[in-house]
Parts: C-alpha cells; sequence; structure tokens
C-alpha cells in the first residue's frame, strides 16, 4: 500500500503477529541535520560533525525527535490516512551515524475494540550496524 | 537514603511552564518536517485529501508535537514563556559530581491531531528521580520528566514521558602523565582485556599466583585460556597453579624501532613451564646476552605500571 492510498487499513483485517513490511533508512548526513532543522533541534551533535567530535562522538547523530518521527512514519506509512496514532513509546539504544543504514521492522502484539474501530498495538524495532537505534511500542487507532 | 537521595526529592513535583510556541501551527514547518522525515501522508501536506478523509482536512503529524514548543537556533523560549530552566534538577546533580547525559526513553500519547491555527505550549515537571544506579556506563540517577501539551482552549493535546540517565562514568586507569613540553605524552603499557575467560588469570597474577586453566572433563591444561577444551571440546574448566618454574623454550631481542613503553634491547620470552604449557613473557634482570634456549627460568611478578603487575620470568641460578 503507497502511502497516498486515501483507503485505511481497517481494523477487521488485522491479526495478532501481522508483521510490518520492514522500511530501510540510509542514514545520510543530510538526513540527519535536515530532520534535526525541522524538529527544531539545533544542538551542535546533530549537524557540526567537528563539534560532534570535539564532546567525544566519533561523528554527528541522529535526534531523538527524528527517531521518533520515523517511527510514527513507518506506522502509518502502513495504517493509512485514515488512522490516527496514539501513542509512539521508545527506547532508545546505539546512535544513528552517517553512513549507517537502519531498518525499522514490527509486528501487532495487541487489539482492542474500540468504537466501530479498534486500538493496534504493534512493537517496533529499528537495527543499524551497531545494533538496535530504537525498540518500542507503537499504538495505532484504525477504523 | 544518602543526603543527595533526599534532596533530589526536593525537584519532584514542582509543575515549570507554560513554555510557549513562537508559531502557531503552520503548513510551511509541516511541510518541511514531512520532506526532511520523508513522510508522504497525505493528511499532512495535501488539502483535498485531508478534507475527504477521517481528519476533515490538514493535520500536523503527531509526532511532531515537540516540535512546535523548541527554543530554535537562538535557544530563547517563546515570549511569555517561563524563564525557569525546567532541568534545574540536571543542575544539582552536575554540582553533585554527575555531568555526563544520555536519554533512556521518549513516551508520547496523543490525545488529538493538531491544525494549522493551532497555538501550543507545554508544562514540564520532573515526575521521578531514580535511587542511585550503577550500570554499564556509570554511576547516576534516572530522571523522568512529563511535559504536557495544552492548546489555546487549555484543553490537553498529547503528553510525553523523558527519561534521562544522569550519571558519572566509570573510572578508567589514569592518563600517563604528559612528559616534558614538546615532547609526546609518555605511553603507557596496553592493559591485558579481562573477559569472562581470562579475569582467572589476571586476579592470579595480582595474588601471586600463576594459574593455569584445566579442563574438568579430561585434565589437559591450556593456555592461553579460551571457553572451550581444544582436546574434548568441554566446556567446564577450573584451574591449576603452576610452580612457576620453566624452561626458555624459544626467545626474540627487539632493538629496532624502540617502541614504547618498552626499554630496549627488549627480551621476549617464550616459557615452557614445568606443567607443560607455555606463555610469552619478558626478561627480568638480565641481558639479552645471558639467555639460551633451555636454560631454567622462573615467575616473578613485577608492578610494571602502577596498578599493574605482570608475571615476568628470570634466569634461574640453583637448578
Amino acid at each position: 500500500m503507497s502511502s497516498t492510498d486515501i483507503k485505511a487499513r481497517r481494523f477487521a483485517e488485522i491479526k495478532v503477529g501481522d508483521e510490518i513490511p520492514p522500511l530501510g533508512i540510509d542514514i545520510t548526513t543530510r538526513l540527519i541535520v535536515s530532520t534535526a532543522i525541522a524538529t527544531r533541534d539545533y544542538q551542535n551533535v546533530h549537524h557540526d560533525k567537528e563539534g560532534a567530535q570535539a564532546l567525544g562522538s566519533p561523528d554527528i547523530f541522529m535526534n531523538i525527535l527524528t527517531t521518533n518521527g520515523l517511527v510514527g512514519r513507518y506506522i502509518t506509512d502502513w495504517a493509512g490516512a485514515e488512522s490516527f496514532l496514539r501513542s509512539v513509546k521508545i527506547k532508545l539504544g546505539v546512535p544513528n551515524y552517517p553512513g549507517d543504514h537502519m531498518e525499522l521492522r514490527g509486528r501487532v502484539t495487541a487489539l482492542r475494540e474500540e468504537g466501530g474501530g479498534g486500538l493496534v498495538d504493534i512493537e517496533v524495532a529499528g537495527k543499524n550496524g551497531l545494533g538496535f537505534h530504537v525498540t518500542g511500542t507503537v499504538t495505532v487507532a484504525l477504523p | 537514603m544518602s543526603d543527595i537521595d533526599e534532596q533530589l526529592q526536593q525537584f519532584l513535583g514542582r509543575p515549570c511552564g507554560p513554555y510557549n510556541s513562537w508559531d502557531e501551527v503552520n503548513q510551511a514547518m509541516i511541510r518541511h518536517w514531512c520532506e526532511a522525515m520523508g513522510d508522504t501522508n497525505p493528511v499532512y501536506t495535501d488539502p483535498a485529501i485531508a478534507a475527504a478523509s477521517v481528519h476533515g482536512g490538514i493535520v500536523a503529524p503527531p509526532t511532531m508535537m515537540q516540535a512546535w514548543t523548541m527554543r530554535g537556533a537562538t535557544a530563547e523560549w517563546a515570549t511569555g514563556s517561563d524563564t525557569r530552566e525546567p532541568f534545574e534538577v540536571f543542575q544539582f546533580l552536575e554540582q553533585h559530581g554527575y555531568p555526563a547525559v544520555v536519554a533512556v526513553n521518549c513516551e508520547q500519547t496523543y490525545s488529538r491531531y493538531l491544525r494549522p491555527g493551532d497555538r501550543i505550549h507545554h508544562t514540564s515537571r520532573i515526575e521521578s528521580v531514580s535511587p542511585q544506579k550503577t550500570t554499564a556506563l556509570g554511576v547516576g540517577y534516572f530522571v523522568t520528566e512529563l511535559e504536557e501539551y495544552w492548546d489555546q482552549d487549555g484543553q490537553k493535546v498529547g503528553d510525553m514521558r523523558f527519561r534521562l540517565f544522569k550519571y558519572r562514568a566509570h573510572d578508567r586507569p589514569a592518563e600517563p602523565a604528559a612528559a616534558a613540553p614538546g615532547k609526546p605524552a609518555r605511553i603507557g603499557r596496553f592493559r591485558a582485556v579481562e573477559s569472562y575467560d581470562t579475569k582467572f588469570f589476571w586476579e592470579g597474577v595480582r595474588a601471586g599466583k600463576l594459574l593455569i586453566q584445566r579442563c574438568k572433563a579430561c585434565g589437559t591444561l591450556r593456555h592461553p585460556p579460551g571457553p572451550m577444551c581444544p582436546s574434548c571440546q568441554s566446556l567446564e574448566w577450573d584451574t591449576v597453579q603452576s610452580s612457576g618454574r620453566g624452561i626458555v623454550y624459544s626467545f626474540v631481542v627487539m632493538h629496532h624501532p624502540p617502541i614504547p613503553p618498552f626499554d630496549y634491547p627488549n627480551t621476549v620470552l617464550l616459557v615452557e613451564l614445568e606443567e607443560g604449557t607455555r606463555l610469552v613473557t619478558q626478561l627480568a634482570d638480565g641481558k639479552p646476552g645471558d639467555v639460551e634456549v633451555g636454560m631454567p627460568v622462573e615467575v616473578v611478578f613485577r608492578e610494571v605500571e602502577e596498578g599493574y603487575t605482570l608475571p615476568l620470568f628470570r634466569i634461574r641460578k640453583e637448578v
């Protein structure tokens, strides 16, 4: 399903154990810097390599607001335009440095009916070359 | 509970805020955010599709919530914001020797999606501070901040629990003292890594014992240490103490290049112990010319640098 598809994924089609198609993201300097600025995070470790190195980091690295945004995007890409994110709860692991690649994976862990549709809990993990950058749970409402 | 643990309680539950947004929720910032994130959900940017959807019009990505009240490049809070620092507890912990910080968890919940024209502010309080904890990073405190996000009508639109670890990194061996100005710093010895398999050896050395790993299944001795017996593949092992006596099985004398931190010429020995295992070591108390293959040697424990003892071998006079 493309994210421009207005039709929502329906709650009734979802089963516990369903896998969300993986989303691979190349971690580039461009991505790290442009998302840091788009989230209004001007800490130098997200755009200034020398500044990051002076603080003991090998390079600039992705900020948390972006990790949050990418996890949300991963789920709504799948859930469609009629979905509502209810919560994004993440645990942070190893950094995302330029040149790395992160793959987000997700699996439905619980379903709860609500109104005409319901809430879907999805366990999410994003792994890069160093290990798990992010793990967590997203709850999304579907019609 | 220590004094500092007690004093930390004063920071709990004190509400700070409002922290205002510079601008109302707007399409330009939403578009910029979506482009950067690669998020093509049309309800964020396409008015027609958004109007036809369950959202009934353009909405902001919910995970963008925090961005609306961020301080931005000037690091100034938006006009009318509380001037207090929401993380006073960090300043307190820094004064008490916990300078480093790392984010651990970020948990956001959303009551409704924001729309262009919404005016957002947030309030902040420290919800909890853990007792002192030791982690792989160091010793410190887990601090949980609760940020609540509100709209122009005083309705809550979402919240965020942000957990950080404020800590003092574990002590590392002191850096070797710098040499005279203009000269490179003195280079210390590479410290042996003490793993699950090798820890016994170094603990033995510190206690003045030369220990050899022994397979519990077949009794074969082995060195250097490893998890599995090369003879019978058993993972069970214990140790025996060596007599510390052996012979020079082979040796080499290094002259050039003179690599720090060793003294040159540097006599490196391969010693075969009476028990049968061999180990690489260094000659103590002798000149390179004194050494011959087959010569009897014995262990001597030397503190080669402050806090670092190695098992060296010297020539044994009375055989």
